[in-house]
Formats: C-alpha cells, structure tokens, sequence
C-alpha cells in the first residue's frame, strides 16, 4: 500500500480525469451518439422492412384465400345455376305432361260425352223407327191377317186355349 | 478460471527457467565480464556499474513507472514538457533533466528525477534526493502536471478513439445507415456492449445514459491496454493514478445517478430484521468503496503483472546467451504476447461489465 501511494502521481491522475471526462464527452457528441442513433434507425428499418414483408406475404395470402372463395363460389353458382335449369327443365316437362294429360283427359271426357249423346240420340231415332217400323210392319200385319177370317177365329180359339192351359 | 491456471503454468515454469538461468549465469559471469565489460556492465546514472541482470531488473522497473520523456531507443528519445506547481508556475522542457540522470533549474528553484518512483522531488543544487527509513523519498514534492509519456499516450489513444468513431459516425450519414471505414470492423463491439453488458445489466429502460461512459471506457482500457504490448513501452493501465481515476468516475457516476432504492438497501435493507438492517448498513456502505476499489486493483494489478511476466521472459532471452534457451523464451515471450492480448481485451471487457453492474444496481427500481 505504502509503494502504491508513493508510486501514485497526482499530476497523472488529474490528466487523465479531464482527458477522459473531455474525451466521453466528445465522443458522445460526435460518435457514440450518432453512431447509437445511426444503428437504432437501422434496426428499426429492419424490423419494419421485415414486418412489411410479412404483411405483403399476409396480403398475397388473403388474396389467393380470396381468388379461391371467389372460384368456389362462381363454381357453386355455376352447380347451382344447373341445378335450376335442370330443375326448371324436369318442371317444364312434368307440367307439360300434366297440362297435357289434363288436356286429354278433358278430351276424352267431351268425347265420351260427345259419343254418349250421339248415342242416345241414335238410340232414341232407332226406337223412332223401330216404332214406325213396327207399327208398319204391323199395320200389314194386321191388315194381311184380317183379311182372313178363318185364321182370326182359329187364333183366337189358340190363344184361349193357352189361358186354359196357364 | 482457465486463464488463471494458464497462468500459474506459466509463471512456474518461468520460475524454473529462472533458476536454470540463474546458474548457468553465476557460471559465465566472470568470463563475460572479462571479455565484453562493455555488454554487462551499463552506467545507471550514479556512477556505480550493473550487472545485466540488475539492468533488465531497472529496466523492467523503470517501462512500470510513467516518465518524464518519451523513451523509445537509446538512441530516440523525446523530451517532453514539464509542468510543476511550485508557488508559481514551472514550465521547461524534461531535456534539462537529461534523462534523469542531472539536476534542473527553473526560476531559481532544483528539481530531480526520483529513480524509484520516477517522480519530480524539489532539491539543493546538488541534486540530492533524501529517503526515509522505509527507503521513500522525503524530498518537498511540487505539484506535478507534467506531460508525461502515459499523458501523451492518453491523448493519442484519445485521438485515435475520436478519429475512428467519429469517422464512423460520419460514414452511417454518408452511407445511408451502414457504417464504412475502419470503424465498422469495432461497430460489432459496440453492439456487444449494448446488448449483452448493459442491457441485461442494467435493464432496458436506464440503459442509454450509461452507454456512452461504457462505451468510452471499454474502447479506452482496451486500446490502452493494447498500446501497452507494443515497443512503444508504455503501461499506463498498469499505473495506479489512471485505475484510480477510471474506478473513481465508475463510483461518482453510481452514485450521482442512483435512486432512492439503491439508498434504501444500503442503509435499510428491506426484508431483513431491524437488527440485522442496522449491522449491514455499515457493510453495504463499505461495499459501495470496496467495489470501485476492487476494479482500481484489479486492472491495476492485472496489466502490470503482464508486464513484468513479459518483460521478464524477454530479458531472458539476453541472460541465457545460449540459442536453446534463448529461443525457448523467446517462444514462451511469443505465447504470452498472445495471452496478453487475450488479457488485455478481457480486463476492458470486466471493467465495463463491473461498471455496468453497479449502475443496474444503482438505476434499479424495485417492487416491494
């Protein structure tokens, strides 16, 4: 202790108090500051340029997500789409088929009405002439059988024959 | 902890060599002295003549201690301008002290080189300088503000710290945001120190204002420290003057700008039972001397060791004056250059770090 003290030069300390004192400040002004300063802005640049990067990388993501949601749903559109068509196309022909079924059906019906009164018609003009006829046929009938007595007697003799049979 | 052991290695088997040194030496001694008095014997200044173990050992001595001119060969050496304080202002070149070895004069007062500790003392005409009975100099000692050898390195490595941050703190303008130049191979460090020593030390939030002190003094004691391992032969961490100015701002800096918290826990600890609060205030409080002095120490001790390992071994080289021994310390000198260099960045990175951490003690705020 006694040899450091006695070796311990005070002019040297005091130099080299200011001179250092004076060289921080010095180098805070002109280097380290700036140089601090300098390496600070480029972190920071890098962190940006890194964290934009990531969002350009986000932003093309969303966009391919987005490219595909529009695909799917133009493709489901497109299903959709010919699925009505298709639909529509089954309903139009079913309709058609129903309309025409109806159609025909009501055609029948007037036919068949058509035909069932013709029929009656007809029916009642065949009784009409049946009747004519009949009573034509009968007139002669009656007007050949009366003219011979003989017969209308034995007929007549027949036919009460037949009740007393009965 | 590796590195001690290293060390130990070393500095055992430099002992070993020592003695092997040692004894062939006692051997050639007086041959040598008979046939190249010239090489072992060397004029210290007093007149008496030294052995050449006794030179390497003054040599050695005096590369520790700072000096009054900038020794670098025999042959070129820069006087340097002394500055006392002696009622009234001294002001002459350090060649009037003829590399300590004569009195100077000025406005009528003596002053002369100590060789023990390379300090001015005051003295009569003569130029004697008195000792104690412990063998320090008792001489009036005027205030000295010289500027010396270690005063001009610091000023240089001052310079060139300024130069190369500065430049690179131009270049980022320059440059758009990407340093250029000599600078950008240490803007790495200067990461470093901010993401691994004082943020984690001392937290996110305080960190900034602490990082230009960090800063200046890693870069400081590191390129000091590495000026120290060339020729030029200075060793100005390994002097007590500059760790204890270096330790002393670490200290004034925690305690100017800790809170009230920091307070707290010295004098009243919190969560510890009042007599026991009352018996730590006073170690707590040595604590925050013992720290700064402990860094003062540490570095202090650390490079003038490395200094006088190194030197030893290279001054080996010249005692053993056999090719086999001569190259082996060499070798072992060569190692631990590297080692030093190792040593030199470490003890920037532990003064920063130590720094670092009594801060983050000091701009803590706890939650209680």
């Amino acid at each position: 202790m006694d040899k450091l003290l006695n070796e311990f030069s005070f002019g040297l300390f005091i130099w080299q108090t200011l001179l250092f004192i004076a060289l921080i400040f010095l180098l805070r002004k002109y280097a380290w500051g700036p140089i601090l300063n300098a390496v600070n802005e480029r972190e920071e640049g890098i962190k940006n340029a890194l964290a934009e990067a990531d969002k350009a990388r986000q932003e093309i993501q969303d966009i391919n997500a987005d490219n595909e949601r529009i695909l799917n749903e133009a493709r489901a559109e497109r299903d959709t789409m010919l699925k009505e068509a298709r639909d529509m196309k089954t309903n139009l022909i079913d309709e058609a088929k129903d309309e025409a079924k109806t159609q025909a059906n009501k055609l029948m019906e007037q036919a068949k009405a058509a035909i069932q009164s013709e029929k009656l018609s007809a029916i009642a003009d065949i009784k009409s002439q049946v009747a004519n006829l009949s009573i034509d046929i009968a007139e002669k009938v009656v007007k050949d059988e009366l003219s011979d007595k003989n017969k209308q007697l034995k007929l007549v003799e027949q036919l009460l024959g037949e009740v007393k049979l009965n | 902890m590796q590195q001690k052991k290293l060390l130990n290695l070393l500095t055992s088997l430099l002992l070993i060599i020592a003695f092997q040194a040692n004894a062939q030496h006692e051997e050639e001694h007086e041959i040598i002295q008979h046939n190249n008095a010239q090489e072992v014997a060397h004029d210290n200044g007093h007149g008496e003549t030294l052995s050449l173990k006794e030179q390497i050992k003054a040599d050695i001595n005096h590369h520790l201690l700072d000096a009054h001119d900038f020794h670098v060969t025999d042959y070129l050496t820069f006087p340097l301008p002394i500055i006392l304080w002696d009622n009234g202002l001294h002001v002459f070149s350090s060649s009037k002290f003829h590399h300590g070895e004569s009195v100077a004069e000025s406005n009528g007062n003596y002053y002369a080189i100590s060789h023990g500790n390379g300090h001015i003392y005051k003295t009569d005409s003569s130029g004697v300088i008195h000792h104690n009975e412990k063998g320090y100099e008792s001489n009036e000692k005027p205030l000295d503000l010289s500027i010396t050898k270690n005063v001009v390195m610091i000023i240089v490595t001052s310079l060139i710290l300024f130069l190369l941050f500065g430049g690179l703190a131009r270049s980022y303008a320059k440059n758009g945001g990407i340093g250029k130049g000599p600078g950008r191979f240490l803007e790495p460090i200067i990461l470093y120190i901010r993401d691994e020593i004082a943020i984690p030390n001392i937290g996110e939030k305080h960190y900034k204002k602490y990082m230009n002190y960090l800063l200046t003094i890693f870069f400081f004691i590191w390129f000091v420290n590495l000026f120290g391992l060339t020729p030029l032969g200075v060793n100005i961490t390994g002097n007590i003057a500059v760790t204890f100015s270096l330790a002393i701002l670490t200290y004034f800096i925690t305690t100017f700008t800790a809170k009230k918290d920091y307070w707290k826990h010295i004098f009243w600890m919190p969560g510890v039972p009042a007599p026991m609060k009352i018996i730590l205030a006073p170690i707590e409080l040595l604590g925050t001397f013992i720290k700064p002095f402990a860094l003062m120490i540490r570095l202090y001790a650390n490079m003038k060791a490395g200094h006088v390992v190194l030197m030893s071994i290279i001054g080996l080289m010249f005692l053993f004056k056999s090719w086999i021994g001569s190259s082996l310390s060499f070798g072992l000198a060569f190692g631990l250059m590297i080692l030093e260099l190792l040593v030199a960045a470490l003890q920037a990175y532990i003064f920063t770090v130590l720094s670092a951490l009594y801060f983050g003690s000091a701009a803590e705020e706890h939650e209680h």
